[in-house]
């Protein structure tokens, strides 16, 4: 949050309770131009990290992939398949070869760039939500409610991700729980995000702790605002920067997770088209037609490598105690 | 210290408690019969059918089903499959594939990544540091799906240097799922030294050994290296504890018969008891090591005390 920013959320407290303590209005001027923020500091340190470039090129390219893969596939059309060309080897026309239907691999590959990214990117939104708000509240009202909060993250800690998605995938389809029931990327989503949104909530209670007894929070209070908005306008600001880290990195470990319940057969199923699914066909003919396996694993491990990198060098900007 | 860990054991109970409920409910809550599937066929009259479902606590609500399993549980009964072999059997005949598959990706974390986290906190930002931050960031990116195909098709179809699969060649068998396991952890483990020995390296008792002129070879191994290690050693520590309970994928790829390619065919098979007997286990081991490793760094570093 700027400090213009604030100093109008603090205003508007002020107005709201019809008080005033003078620290909307402050003698000095705190909003000094030359002082520079956290944020533009940290776009200073990105810009001179390549490998931040390497990923932001990297995750740019796999998102036109995704919404427009007909770019990528060279004219070919994943559907299109003809036993005749069953396993071929890669050519110069056809990049990537035939799998084992005979349908164009590098047609098949891209378009699923499509179901893993927005897998992943729901999957983070929905982590964030669960682990903000659980945060929140368990940081803020401490005590009970935090006990209580901060063991239920601790049973859904000892449940490993993959297993525990594992479970609710298998048992899903048989249940009438409306998203999980139908096989679909929803409810991929939804089981990855409900056993993984437990760092976040950690990461959003550490910082809500942190500052809930800071002067300026006191000084909110003091102008009579409300909990709820205490806590969305002054106290969680300061927790976008790691949680911006967190989920950065988390996009690629959730698509990499997609891929690995999708591998196990309970994740998407055919006819999506999937690595993880593409891995699966092509396990059994590794020792005929490796790149069956090599190019999907390939691209899968580009994407996932996008994220991870672009949520390193964002940590590297952000946090000033790791520069060297 | 006695206290401390007297009210951490307390605090375990409710969380291992919970974390088994929750795959009990899941397991248990889902509709169609096992007993209809487990006849097969054939179909069964009523009454052994009528049998079966008391035998196995299937006409209770979910709570007293999991209570019953609680109250066996105490007394080291984890109950059978649908075809009557002993959970307990089954946990015994796979834990000690997946303890040894554990114990080879432990000695890679500690041996590779402890070395190159060494050698590139020794010189930071030399070559050496650059090509380990860049390595680790690769290999943390690469899905162990991926890096078990890739591996067992370079190094155990094209080279030949290591079996592709199963458990005939004893240990050998286990270093390249092992290596597998280990790598994510391993890249972790690499720079969690690096960063360590540069920060302490910078310290003033540093400065004094270097001072009275002791080589550089005794400050880094007899002084900085023992501090630095203590982060080390207790995310080691807790890793034990995650590598028992996440090696689904590398046993299935690599066909070895330990817990995780149990727990995942019982998964597939609907086998309740098994799913909830293992996965309990494995939870029990997650908690249990990083009740370890915080007792241990107390123990490690004497600055800090749980009084």
């Amino acid at each position: 949050m700027t400090d213009s920013q604030q100093q109008q959320d603090l205003l508007h407290d002020e107005v709201q309770a019809g008080t005033t303590t003078g620290l909307a209005s402050p003698s000095v001027d705190v909003t000094n131009d030359r002082q520079n923020s956290l944020w533009s500091d940290a776009w200073k340190a990105l810009k001179r990290n390549p490998l931040f470039w390497i990923g932001a090129v990297l995750g740019l390219v796999f998102l036109v992939m995704a919404i427009v893969p007909q770019v990528f596939a060279r004219g070919a059309d994943p559907r299109d398949c003809d036993l005749a060309n069953s396993r071929q080897t890669p050519s110069s026309a056809h990049w990537f070869g035939y799998d084992q239907q005979g349908c164009d691999y590098l047609a098949n590959v891209v378009y699923g760039a499509r179901s893993s990214l927005i897998i992943g990117v729901v999957a983070v939104l929905v982590v964030l939500l669960l682990g903000i708000v659980v945060g929140a509240i368990a940081g803020y009202f401490g005590g009970f409610t935090d006990g209580l909060l901060s063991r239920v993250a601790d049973i859904f800690y000892g449940l490993p991700l993959i297993l525990g998605a594992l479970v609710l995938l298998r048992v899903g389809p048989s249940t009438d729980l409306p998203i999980i029931s139908s096989r679909g990327p929803g409810a991929v989503a939804i089981a990855l995000a409900l056993f993984g949104w437990m760092t976040a909530m950690r990461l959003v209670r550490s910082q809500v702790i942190a500052v809930k007894s800071s002067d300026y929070v006191a000084a909110a209070r003091a102008m009579g605002a409300s909990s709820p908005r205490i806590l969305v306008r002054h106290i969680l600001p300061n927790a976008v920067a790691p949680v911006l880290v967190y989920a950065t990195i988390t996009i690629g470990v959730l698509i990499a997770a997609e891929a690995t319940l999708s591998y196990l057969g309970v994740g998407l199923q055919r006819p999506a088209i999937s690595w993880g699914l593409q891995i699966d066909a092509g396990q059994d003919l590794l020792r005929t037609a490796p790149h069956l396996v090599l190019f999907p694993s390939l691209i899968l491990t580009l994407t996932v490598m996008a994220f991870i990198m672009m949520g390193d060098a964002l940590r590297d900007a952000l946090d000033p105690r790791q520069r060297a | 210290m006695g206290r401390y860990v007297a009210r951490r054991l307390l605090l375990t109970i409710p969380v291992l408690l919970g974390a088994s409920f929750l795959i009990f409910a899941m397991v248990y809550a889902l509709p169609g019969d096992p007993i209809r599937a487990l006849a097969g066929e054939r179909p069964l009259s009523p009454a052994v059918m009528a049998q079966l479902r008391d035998d196995f606590n299937l006409n209770d609500p979910l709570g007293v089903q999991y209570l019953k399993y609680v109250g066996d549980l105490l007394q080291g009964d984890l109950g059978t499959d649908f075809r009557g072999r002993a959970v307990t059997e089954t946990i015994a005949r796979t834990l000690p594939v997946t303890v040894k598959l554990t114990a080879v990706a432990v000695g890679f974390e500690i041996v590779i990544g402890i070395v190159a986290g060494v050698l590139a906190g020794i010189r930071r930002n030399g070559y050496f540091d650059n090509l380990v931050l860049v390595s680790t960031t690769i290999i943390v990116s690469i899905p162990i799906l991926v890096l078990a195909f890739v591996t067992q098709f370079v190094f155990g179809l094209k080279l030949g240097w290591f079996p592709i699969a199963g458990t005939q060649e004893g240990i050998y068998s286990y270093l390249l799922p092992g290596l597998v396991l280990a790598s994510g952890s391993l890249a972790y483990v690499a720079r969690l030294t690096r960063t360590s020995l540069a920060e302490n390296l910078r310290a003033d008792y540093v400065r004094t050994a270097r001072a009275k002129g002791l080589p550089q070879r005794t400050i880094i191994v007899r002084h900085t290296l023992r501090n630095s290690l203590i982060p080390v050693v207790t995310f080691i520590g807790a890793d034990i504890g995650a590598l028992l309970g996440g090696a689904i994928v590398t046993e299935s790829v690599f066909n070895l018969p330990g817990m995780g390619r149990e727990v995942y065919n019982a998964v597939r098979q609907q086998e309740g008891a098994v799913v909830v007997g293992i996965v309990t286990l494995m939870v029990f081991f997650f908690i249990f090591f990083n009740l370890v490793v915080d007792v241990l760094y107390a123990v490690l570093d004497p600055r800090i005390r749980y009084d």
